[in-house]
């Protein structure tokens, strides 16, 4: 089946829709209750963030449009401390969207919230003209805990470098697909509660953390250090990166500095805390590969320590980030 | 590290003979060297110049001007690479016009070009074909595809270039370049040996190179100690042989001729471009005769920069008003441009 304009004129394909593709995957009490706005409990600190995605292709290897859905948010909300409540959602869906592809996406959602411990409790489907494309917003809400206060601005001089795992897979899987290039980078597409939360429960000082999604660990790490006015350093041989996304990047002329991921972190922690905060992190779910690749100092800008030696200065990205000319 | 690797940074670190200035005549060297912070490492002693060897850099604002215009004809679309995209020519690059609602887009490979023409058969789709010896045989072979399929909806427009006789109007531009690091990818397709007539001619020696960091140093250290001698040295030899890959350039023989080509900053440099051949020329989308370059801004150095005389930082605009983010010049756009990798390098 394909969807069609009639699936959001509001009228019985709309709610044939939403019972059949929506209500049974994403069930739970609030949401159960199919009210105008959902009311839920609430914490005296709170988190709230909200994202779009209009990825393509809308399956890629290591995911798809619903599972990113909900892990931008719901790592948007952890990079602040905060541990993830609810999320709402918003559907565009272009007419001609294959109703497999949909159900596929929101089964996704479902899965990926319950791994992240979010419930979803407000919802939106539109029906546009266009070509079978979809397009997904969340919302979310987490509680913030007394105490703590993880922000950009906060990194110190002597604080450890952390990333969470190999850069670029996100980006190298999708532009693999695109390009129809054979091979079988998976993006790293994936909720980082599992992580952040052990940190929080050991009370690992977290001064700073930003999930390394557009412009990649170079332009997460300007970002940090502008806003801190202190500059980063690390160290080129450090910095975890697939031999895969390696090899595919250099082929392109790509940098995995400069690479979206949709499941890494790069948290800025006290350097007492730096050796347990890496441990917890490697044995949580999704942190493997993580590394401690520098440190925060004084000055400005990020500087990368090279394999030879050498020193260089890294920006954030301009542009889009594309495979070079020849 | 291996030793012997240690031994040349040694060597390269506490050189103290004469000045030397070594040229990286290709844009992804420029990049490789900067990533890799080489001229932190070696001595001040060495200078290592950045060369013309970005495609987008070296092309000529007519040009470009050509294809913002084509963008805007009915049922033509222009078909391009990424870097291509943000450079501007006399007035608008083809992002400016793509806003305006000019036809423009990206492909990653030449080849993707043909599913979009079968697709619309009634648009005609311009390809930007820009590039030097090694994208031109894949221009090459898209022709025989279109050919072979029979697609009359793609035509070219071409500004492609051939290196040897650059390489001898930037030594002969005033910097005096004692050594040059030949390009990599294209010596995959023309053969270690096409340097030897312009090395032998100008006593200068030449290291064919690959791309890691302790590849171009060791490129450097060959250069250096090979300084006044008109010889190739073939250090890339995993991926490059003395005569190149023959098919390809067989094929480029095939649909091509050299022609004088005009570079940006440095003017019309005789036999130094590829053009169809007049069997093929209904594949070409009016390529010949634009060679007027407009700097868009009269303090900008790019030519300069091509060519070698200055380095990024001697110009006047180089972060000041001209940074990634406002680009006054090509080589400030391109991901391959020598001022782009300056700054974001922060290269000295």
């Amino acid at each position: 089946m394909k969807i069609t304009l009639a699936h959001g004129s509001g009228g019985l394909q709309t709610t044939e829709l939403i019972n059949n593709v929506f209500a049974n995957r994403f069930s739970n009490p609030v949401l159960d209750r199919m009210e105008d706005s959902a009311v839920v409990e609430g914490a005296p600190r709170i988190a709230m963030t909200t994202d779009s995605f209009v990825v393509n292709p809308l399956i890629f290897k290591g995911g798809d449009i619903g599972r990113l859905a909900i892990c931008g948010t719901v790592n948007d909300l952890l990079m602040r401390g905060a541990v993830p409540k609810y999320i709402t959602c918003g559907f565009i869906l272009e007419e001609g969207l294959e109703s497999g592809i949909l159900e596929q996406a929101v089964q996704s959602m479902a899965d990926t919230a319950s791994e992240a411990g979010v419930i979803i409790v407000a919802g939106d489907t539109k029906v546009i003209n266009g070509n079978g494309g979809m397009y997904i917003n969340t919302s979310g809400v987490g509680f913030v805990s007394e105490g703590i206060d993880c922000a950009s601005a906060n990194c110190g001089i002597g604080d450890a470098v952390i990333v969470s795992g190999n850069m670029g897979d996100h980006h190298a899987a999708i532009l693999s697909d695109r390009m129809k290039i054979e091979n079988d980078i998976q993006s790293d597409c994936a909720p980082l509660t599992d992580m952040v939360k052990s940190m929080l429960d050991e009370h690992i000082e977290i001064h700073a953390m930003r999930d390394i999604t557009r412009g990649g660990l170079a332009t997460v790490l300007n970002e940090l250090a502008v806003s801190s006015g202190c500059m980063i350093e690390i160290s080129e041989d450090l910095i975890p990166v697939d031999k895969r996304v390696k090899s595919f990047s250099k082929i392109l002329g790509l940098d995995p500095l400069y690479m979206g991921n949709e499941g890494k972190l790069a948290a800025i922690v006290k350097k007492e805390h730096a050796d347990k905060a890496l441990d917890i992190i490697k044995s949580s779910m999704y942190g493997q590969n993580a590394a401690i690749i520098g440190n925060v100092s004084a000055g400005e800008g990020v500087v990368v320590n090279t394999h030879l030696g050498g020193r260089r200065g890294v920006g954030v990205l301009v542009g889009e980030g594309l495979p070079r000319i020849c | 590290m291996s030793d012997d690797i240690k031994e040349i940074i040694d060597y390269l670190k506490n050189y103290d003979g004469d000045n030397i200035s070594i040229m990286e005549v290709c844009g992804t060297h420029t990049a490789a060297i900067s990533e890799s912070g080489i001229t932190d490492i070696i001595s001040d002693k060495i200078c290592l110049v950045s060369g013309p060897g970005c495609p987008v850099c070296v092309t000529a604002s007519a040009y470009i001007d050509r294809l913002v215009e084509l963008s805007v004809a009915e049922k033509t679309c222009v078909v391009t690479f990424g870097d291509m995209i943000r450079v501007r020519g006399s007035k608008k690059s083809l992002r400016d016009i793509s806003a305006e609602g000019g036809n423009v887009v990206m492909v990653y490979s030449p080849l993707d070009i043909i599913s979009l023409a079968e697709e619309n058969r009634d648009v005609t789709y311009i390809f930007a074909a820009v590039g030097f010896e090694t994208t031109t045989p894949v221009y090459a072979l898209l022709i025989k595809e279109m050919v072979e399929k029979k697609i009359t909806n793609i035509k070219l427009l071409t500004a492609l270039k051939t290196m040897p006789a650059a390489i001898e109007k930037v030594y002969n531009a005033g910097k005096c370049i004692d050594g040059f690091i030949a390009p990599g990818h294209v010596s995959v397709i023309t053969g270690s040996n096409e340097f030897i007539p312009v090395a032998e001619k100008l006593s200068v020696p030449f290291a064919v190179a690959g791309f890691t960091g302790e590849e171009l140093l060791a490129a450097i250290y060959a250069l250096v100690k090979s300084r006044g001698k008109g010889i190739v040295l073939n250090m890339y030899k995993s991926a490059v042989t003395a005569e190149g890959n023959i098919a390809a350039k067989n094929m480029v023989k095939q649909y091509f001729m050299p022609c004088d080509a005009a570079w940006r900053g440095m003017g019309i440099i005789k036999a130094s471009g590829l053009i169809l051949k007049p069997e093929y020329a209904e594949f070409d989308a009016g390529s010949e005769g634009l060679t007027e370059d407009v700097i868009f801004n009269k303090g900008c150095s790019c030519g300069e920069v091509v060519a070698g005389i200055k380095s990024p930082t001697e110009c006047a605009l180089y972060n000041k008003a001209c940074t990634p983010s406002s680009p006054q010049g090509a080589c400030m756009v391109s991901t391959e441009g020598a001022c782009y990798h300056y700054y974001t390098n922060r290269r000295k």
